[in-house]
């Protein structure tokens, strides 16, 4: 059954996304929930939650509430919240009860936005999707809400090639270091970093997003915020993490971007699913196809990719495999003879399969931290034994 | 060691750079028992109280199967990962397809099923978890079970639930869980010589007062935590009492013993003598025995001189403490206030029925003593800046206290009675002396649990 789950743990959920992406904006958000959607975040999703302070909460909604429909409450006490600490912005997030009971969100969101004066919004969610989709619905809807203007005519402002790095949480990167990483190697290659979302720069590094000439996705979290800054601006989008060998066409992709204005996937030239492949790769498609990439250059062997997240189709090259659940993903990991994955993939890969760890918040949480990769310098130590 | 407070340094300075607001009150202005009014919801990282999935798996050879939505999986799942029990854990996703097409029933029946197929080893039990949107869904519960008992007649389903959103008007899935799990226990023939500890999730001390006074009577005593297989689970049911220190099992231990036909006492781990000593002489009269075999007044004197002793190292040190060491902060309170100690600040969110007396007592003799909330909207951003000025008695106080200096426990560890107390001074002076790892320390699920973190 599809549903069923032996051992393997189920990704960072929608709602955790959303709180992981908006974290360092300044705002508050808020997810309408009973219990446990907080403790869940801030313990397996969230890995700044100790020392770095960020609003977010839980409704603590109830029986009695959610049978009659009582709204007031949880509009009070947004209002109350919202007064009290003058957030940025106030977004909301749904969980599977007030999914069930059709909780008008974008209603509540506009009494509440009317009563405060400060802007607020629903992120659609309700706890019962990946992380992919809840971190980048928030990102798109900062993009829509709080990237206002473009390229300022006059160019020679900007000093020389301009990008945003979309889709940075620590869900994905979190290792430490990794944005400023990230950064200086763009630096390295003549781009001036405008924004990174969202990690390590605030709401108002985001506000100048609009001026950049290209917009470099670095996981599939940052393509829906893409397309609306393409949508609003123009700008156009390139896929793909640079890391490794494959760091090259990332930034040729880049140029080509910038002098065509034509969306660019680099992640995607790959020699995806052959039927020879005999390394497996698991995880979010972005970072996972540029490494796959890195390797496929650096040692000549096809890199055979699963996709276990929501991801848009348009990030996945053809013969890359979306598995949904357990049971679809351990025939392939069964066949592998080599696997680079999280950690907690271990237990349904075949006992004589090469296992390379590639630990990932987004799937076993903190229980690999102090092992995460810089994933724009880590290299698989492939000896091709296999 | 912590560094001792200046004249200059008075708790009254510390304190004046909090924003309070209405994330604190001082004692004398607390409604009782809800000092502080309902709102958005904070969590902090202390992490060390049990949850559902380590409390279940105190049962040997258990498999707990949940049926949920994502993210309310997310959280159990890896759980079970920290504490090296993945094996131990399995579950069914739901889907919006589930919740608004499909038959719950048939989708949580089916998934078991295929769980339980899959599963490398037979559990002599399975907890189910069912979950909220069970409830919503007015899920024939009944039918579910029936028929993965017809299906797997040598599997015992117990009956769990993680359903918060009941918990403010009704029971709370801890407590729950806490009935549930002894329910496979058998209707069998009392040992007169043995009696059952039920439902804590710590052992308790072998010096604690119950404990000795249990040995000075020849009973054995049976404990949930230390159960190492299934059969030896079941033989808590031969205890020929039935008794419980923690809160939350109240409810379970109760209803067991009302089952199994058995005398049962709840003796909560508190922190004033004359409770104490009125424990024990009830735990003495269920036993048939004529005095406890303990002397009270050696052992409060002991108690005295180990405060004493805790008070003379730690002096005037400002001290903050939590509900999640004990469930009788206000207790605790009061026993270090009486005793000299500095106590300025307890994190708690409501207070317990059971301290009511407590809260009268520090009310008068303790008006300014502080209570914070923990998961106040402002709990978040009230300055962690205490530091090594204070000495903090639980892991959300540590957090809060931003300190070094800590008492790492939960729950009360296994603290109960004289012993108990006189065991919190060692803690306490400890603590004061030597430093800890507060972040790699708090954020550890399930205190006294295994972790891979």
């Amino acid at each position: 059954m599809r549903q069923s789950y032996r051992i393997l743990p189920v990704y960072t959920a929608d709602v955790s996304g959303i709180c992981s992406a908006l974290y360092e904006l300044g705002g508050m958000t808020v997810i309408h929930d009973p219990s446990g959607c907080n403790s869940t975040y801030n313990t397996h999703d969230e890995i700044r939650w100790y020392d770095q302070d960020s609003l977010i909460y839980i409704s603590g909604l109830s029986e009695i509430d959610a049978v009659t429909g009582n709204d007031q409450k949880f509009i009070d006490a947004l209002v109350k919240a919202v007064r009290e600490l003058h957030p940025a912005f106030l977004a909301l997030a749904s969980s599977p009860i007030p999914f069930m009971s059709g909780t008008d969100f974008p209603a509540l969101a506009r009494i509440v936005g009317k009563q405060t004066g400060v802007p607020s919004f629903f992120i659609p969610s309700n706890g019962m999707h990946d992380y992919v989709r809840g971190a980048g619905a928030a990102l798109a809807q900062i993009a829509t809400s709080f990237v206002t203007e473009g390229k300022p005519a006059d160019k020679s402002r900007i000093n020389g090639r301009a990008a945003n790095i979309l889709g940075m949480t620590p869900l994905d990167f979190a290792a430490p270091g990794q944005a400023a990483s990230l950064k200086r190697l763009l630096s390295a290659h003549g781009w001036h970093t405008v924004s990174i979302w969202a990690m390590g720069d605030g709401l108002d590094a985001i506000r100048q997003a609009g001026s950049a000439d290209v917009n470099l996705v670095v996981s599939s979290v940052g393509l829906a915020a893409a397309k609306v800054l393409q949508q609003k601006f123009g700008t156009p989008y390139v896929v793909g993490l640079p890391t490794g060998l494959f760091a090259r066409q990332v930034f040729a992709a880049m140029e080509r971007a910038m002098e065509q204005g034509q969306n660019q996937y680099p992640c995607k030239d790959r020699s995806a699913g052959k039927p020879d492949s005999t390394v497996t790769i698991i995880g979010e498609p972005v970072t996972c196809a540029s490494i796959a990439a890195a390797f496929e250059r650096r040692h000549g062997v096809p890199v055979r990719l699963l996709c276990p997240l929501e991801a848009l189709d348009e990030v996945l090259a053809p013969g890359d495999i979306p598995v949904q659940g357990e049971e679809e993903a351990e025939p392939w990991l069964e066949q592998a003879r080599a696997v680079i994955a999280d950690p907690l993939y271990r237990p349904v890969c075949s006992q004589g399969a090469v296992f390379y760890p590639l630990p990932h918040v987004a799937f076993s949480g903190r229980i690999y931290l102090k092992q995460m990769r810089d994933l724009t310098t880590w290299e698989v130590e492939y000896n091709g034994n296999e | 060691m912590l560094r001792p407070i200046s004249e200059q340094e008075t708790a009254e300075n510390m304190r004046s750079t909090y924003p309070t607001g209405n994330v604190s009150v001082r004692m004398a202005e607390a409604s009782f028992p809800a000092p502080f009014s309902p709102g958005l919801e904070f969590n902090s990282p202390a992490h060390g109280t049990w949850n559902i999935v380590h409390t279940g798996m105190l049962v040997p050879g258990a498999q707990q199967i949940y049926v949920c939505a994502y993210n309310c999986m997310r959280g159990v799942v890896l759980t079970a990962a920290e504490m090296n029990a993945s094996d131990r854990f399995s579950f069914v996703i739901l889907s919006e397809r589930d919740l608004i097409l499909e038959n719950l029933e048939d989708v949580t029946i089916e998934g078991v099923t295929d769980v339980i197929r899959k599963l490398n080893r037979r559990p002599p039990a399975v907890f189910l978890f069912t979950v909220c949107v069970h409830h919503f869904a007015g899920c024939d519960l009944r039918r579910i079970y029936r028929t993965l008992e017809t299906r797997f007649p040598d599997i015992v389903f117990v009956r769990c639930y993680m359903d918060p959103i009941m918990q403010k008007l009704s029971l709370t899935p801890d407590q729950k869980l806490r009935k549930a799990m002894y329910d496979p226990l058998p209707m069998t023939d009392a040992d007169p010589m043995s009696v059952s500890l039920i439902g804590s999730d710590l052992v308790l001390d072998e010096t604690s007062d119950l404990k000795r006074i249990l040995r000075h009577c020849g009973r054995r005593i049976r404990e949930t935590p230390s159960c190492r297989t299934w059969e030896e689970y079941l033989q808590l049911a031969c205890g020929s009492l039935i008794l419980t220190i923690w809160p939350s099992a109240h409810y379970g231990a109760g209803k067991l013993a009302e089952r199994l036909a058995r005398p049962y006492l709840y003796l909560p781990s508190s922190f004033g003598y004359d409770e104490i000593e009125r424990e024990l002489q009830q735990m003495a009269k269920v036993l048939g025995e004529p005095e406890t075999g303990l002397d009270s007044a050696a052992e409060q004197n002991d108690c005295e001189r180990a405060l004493h002793a805790a008070h003379a190292v730690i002096g005037d040190t400002t001290i903050e403490l939590d509900y999640t060491f004990h469930p009788r902060p206000l207790g605790l309170a009061r026993l270090l206030l009486a005793h000299g100690f500095r106590v300025e600040t307890v994190y708690l969110d409501a207070i317990s029925r059971e301290e009511e007396e407590d809260y009268h007592w520090l009310r008068e003799h303790a008006p300014t003593l502080q209570l914070t909330a923990t998961n106040h909207v402002r709990s978040r951003v009230i300055p962690r800046d205490g530091g090594d000025r204070v000495l903090a008695i639980g892991q959300k106080a540590a957090w809060f206290a931003g300190t070094r200096h800590f008492v790492n426990l939960v729950q009360g560890g296994g603290l109960w009675g004289y012993d108990g107390i006189r065991r919190l001074a060692t803690l306490m002076t400890d603590a004061f002396l030597h430093e800890k790892d507060t972040a790699d320390l708090i954020i550890r699920k399930g205190w006294g649990c295994e972790s891979c973190i």
